[in-house]
C-alpha cells in the first residue's frame, strides 16, 4: 500500500536531510504538547527533544529538536511550528552554519576486575567524569557530540553497561548574533 | 480602568466588548453561573440548539454568512467532545469561532469528575488556539486574546475553558483596547518584491488562470471586489475551489467553473495546461490537485496566502506571496494598472479558443428525464426559481453538494456555507439555523441529501423555536449516494449499507416538529412545489425524490491527473470499474 502511494507523491526524489530546530516559546501550560502533537500529529520525527526555560523574567523557554526529512518537509515543519500560537521565533540552527551541539550523558557501568579497569581507561580517553562509584560500579558523566557519546555508550557495552540516561541535544549558533536576530 | 465582577459575568462583558449579538448553546452543569449572567442580561441573543454539533455549526454558518466570529458556549464533558466535530470543520475550512466550554471546578481538575474531560488537550489538534483559565484575573485577557486569535491571520476556532469555580471567582475586567498579543501577529502586507515578480510573470503568460479558494472570501467583500476588477482587467479565465464559490460570479464569461474532482471539463484541463497559475487563498487541496505529479505540468505558480505552512505544503511554487489576500490584490492591481500592464492579446485570444472547445464538451451536461426527477434538473430549477432573491445555500455533505456546487450560479461572497476541508454529513441544517439567525429576512436553504441530513436533524426543533423559516431541500435517493458511487467505481457495484432500508416520511417528520413537509417526485411538479416551499414562512423539509442511481460527473477518478477526466457521456462506453487504477484505489 505505502509504495501505491508514493507513486503519487511529487515530483522529485528527495533526500531526506537531518536539522537541528531551536525554538523560543511561551513557558505556559500545555505548550510541549502543542509542539510534540503537531510532529506526531502530521507524521514528522523528532530524533532528539530537549526544553527548559531560558529566561525567567519573560517566561520564555527553549525547545531544540532534531528531525529528519526531505527539504521540502523540513521546511513545512518550521512553517507549522511557527504557526503555533505561543511561539516566538524558530531558528534552523543547520541552515545556519555548523552550530554547536552538545549532549550530556550519565552511564552506569557494573563490574569487576579487569573490565572495571578498562571502563575507568576508557572514561578518561573520552573526557568523562566518575560521579558516582563502589567497588561495583562506576556513573560516568560525559558531555559531547551525539557521535561521541554514541561511541562511548558501544564501548562500554562489553565491558558491563547497565543503564544510561540523556538529556538530548542542546544546541546554539557560533558567532556572535544572538536568535532573536534570526527571526523568520 | 478596571472592574471588579465574577468570571460569568466577564465572560458576558468580553462578548458584549466582542460585539457579539448572537450565541448557539447548550447549557449544563460547568457552565450554569454563565447561563445565569445571560438570564440577567438580555444584551446578547443565546440561541438553545438541541445538540452541541448544532451549536458549532450554527456557529460556523454564522460567521461564513456575516464575516463576524462566531460564538458557541457549551458544558464540559460531553458538551465539549459533541463540539469537536464542528470545531475540526472550522479548523479545515478556516472558519473563525470562539468556543466556551465549562470546566469541573479546578480542585476537581484530574480526578475524574463528573462529566470531566481534558477538554484542552482533546481539542488542541483540531483548534487554533485553546485555553484553560484558571485565574478569573486572567479571563478577561483570555477572552479578548480568543477573538484575536480567532479572526486574525488564517481564521479558526479557539476554545475557552473555564473551571466552575473560576466563573463563580471575583476578578478585575479589562477591556479589549488593552490587549497585545506577545506572540501571534500575521503578516498582512505581502513582499512588494514578490508582487512585482507575481505581475511581471502574469503580464508575460501566454495561458494564464487565476484559481482562487476560500481565502478571498475570508478576506471580506473588498478582497472579492478587487479580485473581479483585476481578473476582468486581465481578462483571464478564472477557476475556483468549493470554498471559494461566490468570490466570482458564475454569470461572468471568464468564469470557467469549479476545478477539482468534480470540478468542469474546462476548469480542468485549463488548470492542467496552464503556463502562469495565479493561486489566491487556495491550498492545493487533493480534490483539486488529483495526482501530483502531473499537476499543473508547465505551469509557474503564483501562491498568494497568509499562512506561511500552506506555502510548498504540496506543490511547490514559484513566487510564494505571504500576506492576506486583500491587500495583496490590492498592491497586484495598483502596480498592473500603473504599468499598463497587459497579457499579449493573440495569445490569450488562443487560450481562450482552447478553453472554449474544452467547454464545448458540456461537461455538466446530463440526460433530462420526463419520468423521475434528476438531481441535476433539480438544482438548476432551485437556482432558476431562488435567484433573483437574496438567497443563502447551506449544504451537507456527499453526491448532492458536488451538483449544487455544480448547478447553482453563485453571483455573491459569503451566500454559499459548505463542509469542504472536513466534509461533515450534518453540517448543512444547523449551519442554516446559524445563517438564518444572521439574516433573519433572507431566503436559507440546506441543500441536503436524505442521509447527510438526519444526523443533525434534531436543529429542526430549534428552528421552530426561533421561528428561523430554513428550507431543507432534500434530495432523496434512498442511498448515500457518494459511497455508492465509488462503491460502483471500486467495489465491482458491491453497495456495502449504502442503502437506507428505512428511512423517515420526511412530510410527517417535518409535521411533527411544527413544520411544513412537501413531498415531490414528478419533474413537472417541481416548480410549483419549489414556490410553496420558497412561500412557506415556516421551516420546510422538501423531499425531493430523485433518479436513485444518478451519478455524479464529471469526475476526476481518484489518483488521475486533470486530464483524465470521467465525463457522464462516457460513462456508458466505459467500463466504470476500470476507472481507479490500483494505486488510485487507496486514496480517498
Amino acid at each position: 500500500m505505502s509504495t501505491s502511494i508514493q507513486t503519487l507523491k511529487p515530483v522529485v526524489e528527495e533526500q531526506t536531510e537531518k536539522h537541528t530546530l531551536s525554538a523560543l516559546v511561551d513557558n505556559e501550560p500545555g505548550v510541549l504538547a502543542r509542539v510534540i502533537g503537531l510532529f506526531s500529529g502530521r507524521g514528522y520525527n523528532i530524533d532528539s527533544l530537549t526544553v527548559t526555560e531560558t529566561s525567567h523574567e519573560r517566561h520564555v523557554s527553549r525547545i531544540t529538536v532534531v528531525t529528519e526529512g526531505t527539504p521540502m518537509v523540513i521546511e513545512q515543519i518550521k512553517a507549522q511550528f511557527m504557526r503555533l500560537i505561543p511561539v516566538h521565533h524558530v531558528t534552523d540552527l543547520t541552515v545556519m552554519g555548523k552550530a554547536l551541539e552538545r549532549e550530556l550523558a550519565m552511564v552506569k557501568v557494573v563490574g569487576k576486575g579487569e573490565n572495571r579497569v578498562e571502563a575507568l581507561r576508557l572514561g578518561e580517553a573520552f573526557r568523562a567524569q566518575v560521579v558516582d562509584a563502589s567497588t561495583d560500579h562506576f556513573v560516568f558523566e560525559i558531555t559531547g557530540k551525539s557521535g561521541k557519546i554514541e561511541q562511548f555508550i558501544q564501548l562500554m557495552k562489553p565491558i558491563g553497561l547497565v543503564e544510561v540516561a540523556r538529556t538530548g541535544v542542546a544546541a546554539i549558533s557560533r558567532g556572535p548574533e544572538k536568535m532573536d536576530d534570526h527571526q523568520k | 480602568m478596571s472592574r471588579t465582577m465574577t468570571g460569568a459575568e466577564m465572560v458576558l462583558e468580553a462578548l458584549l466588548d466582542q460585539g457579539v449579538e448572537h450565541i448557539f448553546g447548550y447549557p449544563g452543569g460547568a457552565v450554569l453561573p454563565i447561563y445565569d449572567t445571560i438570564f440577567e442580561n438580555n444584551s446578547i441573543e443565546h440561541i438553545l440548539v438541541r445538540h452541541e454539533q448544532g451549536a458549532a455549526h450554527a456557529a460556523e454558518g454564522y460567521a461564513r454568512s456575516t464575516g463576524k466570529v462566531g460564538v458557541l458556549l457549551v458544558t464540559s464533558g460531553p458538551g465539549a467532545t459533541n463540539a469537536v466535530t464542528g470545531l475540526t470543520d472550522a479548523l479545515l475550512d478556516s472558519i473563525p469561532l470562539v468556543c466556551i466550554t465549562g470546566q469541573v471546578p479546578s480542585h476537581l481538575i484530574g480526578t475524574d469528575a463528573f462529566q470531566e474531560c481534558d477538554t484542552v488537550g482533546i481539542t488542541r489538534p483540531c483548534t487554533k488556539h485553546n485555553y484553560l483559565v484558571k485565574d478569573v484575573n486572567d479571563l478577561a485577557r483570555v477572552m479578548h486574546e480568543a477573538f484575536y486569535v480567532a479572526s486574525n491571520g488564517r481564521p479558526g476556532p479557539v476554545v475557552v475553558d473555564i473551571p466552575k469555580d473560576v466563573q463563580f471567582a471575583m476578578g478585575d475586567y479589562i477591556g479589549p483596547k488593552k490587549i497585545t498579543h506577545r506572540t501571534y501577529r500575521p503578516v498582512v502586507k505581502g513582499e512588494q518584491a514578490a508582487i512585482r515578480e507575481a505581475v511581471k510573470l502574469l503580464a508575460g503568460a501566454k495561458k494564464p488562470l487565476f484559481y482562487t479558494g476560500g481565502g478571498v472570501i475570508n478576506s471580506g467583500p473588498q478582497a472579492c471586489d478587487i479580485l473581479r476588477e483585476f481578473v476582468k482587467k486581465t481578462g483571464a479565465p478564472i477557476t475556483s475551489t468549493l470554498m471559494g464559490l461566490g468570490a466570482f460570479p458564475a454569470s461572468h464569461k471568464q468564469w470557467i467553473g469549479m476545478l477539482g474532482m468534480h470540478g468542469t471539463y474546462e476548469a480542468n484541463w485549463a488548470m492542467h495546461d496552464c503556463d502562469v497559475m495565479v493561486c489566491v487563498g487556495a491550498r492545493f487541496d487533493d480534490r483539486i490537485t488529483g495526482r501530483l505529479d502531473a499537476f499543473a505540468p508547465n505551469s509557474k505558480k503564483i501562491h498568494i496566502d497568509i499562512d506561511p505552512s500552506s506555502i510548498n505544503k504540496t506543490v511547490p511554487v514559484d513566487v510564494p506571496i505571504i500576506g492576506d489576500v486583500g491587500h495583496v490584490l490590492e498592491d497586484m492591481y495598483r502596480i498592473w494598472k500603473n504599468k499598463a500592464e497587459q497579457i499579449d492579446k493573440k495569445a490569450l485570444s488562443s487560450w481562450w479558443k482552447e478553453i472554449d472547445g474544452w467547454r464545448a464538451k458540456k461537461s455538466l451536461g446530463y440526460k433530462p428525464s420526463k419520468k423521475t426527477i434528476m438531481p441535476q434538473y433539480a438544482i438548476e430549477r432551485l437556482y432558476e426559481l431562488t435567484k433573483d432573491r437574496k438567497t443563502f445555500i447551506t449544504k451537507e455533505v456527499g453526491q448532492h453538494q458536488m451538483w449544487a456546487a455544480q448547478y447553482y450560479g453563485f453571483e455573491e461572497p459569503n451566500r454559499w456555507m459548505t463542509s469542504g476541508g472536513l466534509g461533515t454529513m450534518g453540517y448543512g441544517l444547523p449551519a442554516a439555523v446559524g445563517v438564518q439567525v444572521a439574516h433573519p429576512d433572507a431566503l436559507v436553504i440546506d441543500i441536503a441529501g436524505e442521509a447527510s441530513v438526519q444526523m443533525t436533524m434534531q436543529e429542526m426543533s430549534t428552528a421552530l423555536q426561533y421561528e428561523l423559516p430554513i428550507k431543507i431541500f432534500i434530495l432523496n435517493n434512498e442511498y448515500m449516494g457518494m459511497v455508492r458511487q465509488w462503491q460502483e467505481l471500486l467495489h465491482g457495484g458491491r453497495y456495502s449499507h449504502s442503502y437506507s432500508e428505512a428511512l423517515p416520511d420526511f412530510v410527517k417528520l417535518a409535521e411533527a416538529y411544527g413544520g411544513v413537509g412537501i413531498r415531490v417526485d414528478k419533474p413537472d411538479e417541481l416548480d410549483d412545489a419549489i414556490m410553496e416551499m420558497i412561500n412557506s414562512d415556516k421551516p420546510v423539509l422538501f423531499d425531493c425524490r430523485i433518479e436513485k442511481l444518478a451519478n455524479c460527473f464529471p469526475m476526476i477518478p481518484s489518483g488521475e491527473a486533470h486530464n483524465n477526466m470521467l465525463l457522464a457521456s462516457d460513462v456508458e462506453a466505459e467500463d466504470l470499474q476500470s476507472a481507479i487504477k490500483e494505486e488510485g484505489k487507496v486514496l480517498v
